[in-house]
């Protein structure tokens, strides 16, 4: 094969790995900045309901013996499943550890976090939760190549599906945020939290609600991910969580599109550094990102600089 | 029977009594003023009667019915509706959208059902936009529904403001500085608007007034607050001779 050629190709192959990775990325920055949006808080257990959704599909598949790989209307109810009970998990997460916090300082509610997250992970190790040992995860979707070997590039259809549902959400998120009413709400309540409560609408229903969507989210990663990967373990989140903030932040944080943006952004980066050579710079390169943003602007791709109120 | 009561209501906060023992009392379609120097405890009141803020001791009455202690969206839901001293739009929402909002209180259907696309939803939906339009109809701001409320020229988001609370369908509207930053002749048209919208939308109207011009020109009862008490209570001409008034304004031209 002619050295332009393979040179091509490897770039091709870079490009759909990055495109893979910041799907999942941006899925889990979208929680992050919607509930950046409507409360000023960086929900650090985030990343850690994406690792319970995870383990949700896992058990859902056992409970259902879904053979590997599965039927799609077994893997669409699995997925779904892990949706709903992540979303329940989102719900109860904020009422309990958040809404009593409301009125305290900025600065509790993110320790609160942190603590929530702590709790996941290490609540989750205990043997009759998740357990301590990495667990397999059925091959759902085949994670087999299916293009012909000659041509040197592998594509999966665990990948192409990851792709695909992800756009769909996106999608779907931004026409429920832009179209209906809860939508508007949300909106509303994100940019004047006080002005909204006295029009009339239910503040902390809205935020239960946006908590419900940026949870399902993260499940829906999890899920994807975790098939992926074929395993599933209680630290999981932990890593994934940290750089989809880092994408959230690059984004913009508090913007839906920003998100997105940031999300792809940093899987294509994260992709192309590790395939060309920096391989052991996978997981700092985001970090790295982080602080030239931070100094670059602050506000992120698509934030805009809110003067603080007096 | 009194619109809007407030019996004793009395507001601290740690050793501050910001607001003591006010009683007021609006009327079915009355214009009522609420004046006094800064820092008297007139948003105060505000915040008290839309639930911002749960008094400490005290009932607030509306429509014979105790309201304090609820939330403020279920305020809004029982018919008040308010506007804000420094403006509270949505800023990067359309004017429509703005206005749309303050609606959502009256939509039939609940926002969850919103979300599945509903029929009654999708009828509510219709129902809120061709309402909202005619709102903005009134207050002369259809031509821009599709700006972003913040890039509104000042005096237009005030008029929003109004347009927004009144999509609420209240029947009682408490204004906070409606004529704060407006110049002379906006003074002259927002009083005319004012009066308007008592009339057309059939609401009590409170309102929080720092420009004498206005609040003399269309009250038709005054109440006075300082240091968090009533001090006088009349009609305009009665308040701008009341020596207390004067002397809690300091030699000020009531």
């Amino acid at each position: 094969m002619p050295g332009s050629a393979h040179h091509l190709l490897e770039f091709v192959q870079h490009l759909i790995n990055g495109l893979y990775l910041g799907g999942t990325y941006a899925l889990i920055a979208l929680g992050y900045t919607m509930v950046y949006g409507v409360l000023r808080l960086i929900n650090f257990a985030h990343g850690d309901v994406v690792m319970v959704g995870a383990y949700v599909a896992l058990f859902a598949a056992a409970g259902l013996h879904a053979p590997a790989p599965a039927p799609w209307y077994q893997t669409l109810l699995i997925f779904l499943l892990a949706m709903a009970a992540c979303a329940l998990l989102g719900m109860l997460i904020e009422r309990v550890a958040y809404r009593p916090l409301r009125q305290a300082p900025r600065l509790a509610a993110l320790i609160t976090a942190i603590g929530v997250s702590v709790l996941l992970e290490n609540g989750g190790q205990l043997p009759w939760v998740f357990g301590s040992q990495p667990r397999s995860v059925p091959e759902l979707v085949p994670r087999v190549n299916i293009l012909p070997t000659a041509w040197g590039l592998s594509v999966t259809p665990i990948e192409l599906v990851t792709i695909g549902v992800t756009l769909a959400l996106m999608v779907a998120l931004q026409m429920l945020v832009q179209r209906t009413r809860i939508g508007k709400a949300m909106r509303a309540c994100s940019m004047d939290r006080e002005a909204a409560y006295l029009m009339g609408i239910p503040v902390n229903r809205v935020i239960l609600v946006t908590f419900a969507l940026g949870s399902a989210l993260a499940a829906a990663a999890g899920m994807l991910i975790a098939v992926k990967t074929g395993q599933a373990h209680a630290f999981m989140g932990l890593m994934l969580g940290l750089k989809a903030f880092v994408a959230a932040v690059v984004g913009g944080i508090g913007s839906i599109p920003g998100a997105m943006v940031g999300g792809f952004s940093l899987g294509m980066i994260e992709e192309m550094v590790a395939g060309y050579g920096f391989s052991s710079w996978r997981d700092a390169i985001a970090f790295v990102l982080l602080i030239l943003i931070l100094l670059v602007r602050p506000t992120g791709i698509m934030g805009r600089a809110v003067p603080e109120k007096v | 029977m009194a619109h809007l009561e407030l019996d004793k209501a009395t507001i601290r906060f740690g050793g501050l009594t910001a607001v003591s023992e006010v009683d007021l009392e609006v009327r079915p379609g009355e214009l009522v003023g609420l004046i006094g120097p800064n820092g008297a405890g007139k948003t105060t009141v505000f915040n008290l009667i839309t639930g911002v803020y749960a008094p400490s001791a005290g009932e607030i009455r509306f429509e014979g019915r105790p309201i304090q202690g609820l939330p403020p969206h279920r305020i809004a839901a029982l018919g008040i509706a308010r506007t804000f001293q420094n403006i509270h739009l949505f800023q990067s929402l359309s004017v429509l959208d703005n206005v749309r909002v303050g609606r959502h209180v009256r939509a039939r259907s609940s926002l969850l059902q919103g979300l599945f696309l509903t029929r009654g939803s999708l009828g509510d939906e219709a129902e809120i936009e061709a309402a909202s339009r005619r709102l903005l109809n009134v207050f002369a701001l259809e031509d821009e529904w599709n700006w972003r409320a913040g890039s509104l020229p000042y005096g237009d988001q005030r008029r929003l403001e109004i347009a927004r609370a009144l999509a609420t369908e209240p029947r009682l509207l408490l204004l906070d500085e409606p004529a704060a930053g407006t110049n002379p002749q906006e003074k002259d048209a927002l009083m005319q608007l004012i009066r308007r919208v008592r009339t057309e939308f059939g609401v009590s109207v409170l309102l929080i007034e720092h420009d004498m011009q206005v609040v003399m020109g269309i009250c038709e009862r005054i109440y006075v607050l300082d240091y968090g008490k009533v001090i006088a209570v009349g009609r305009p001409e009665e308040i701008r001779n009341d020596p207390r008034v004067i002397e809690a304004y300091l030699g000020e031209a009531v």
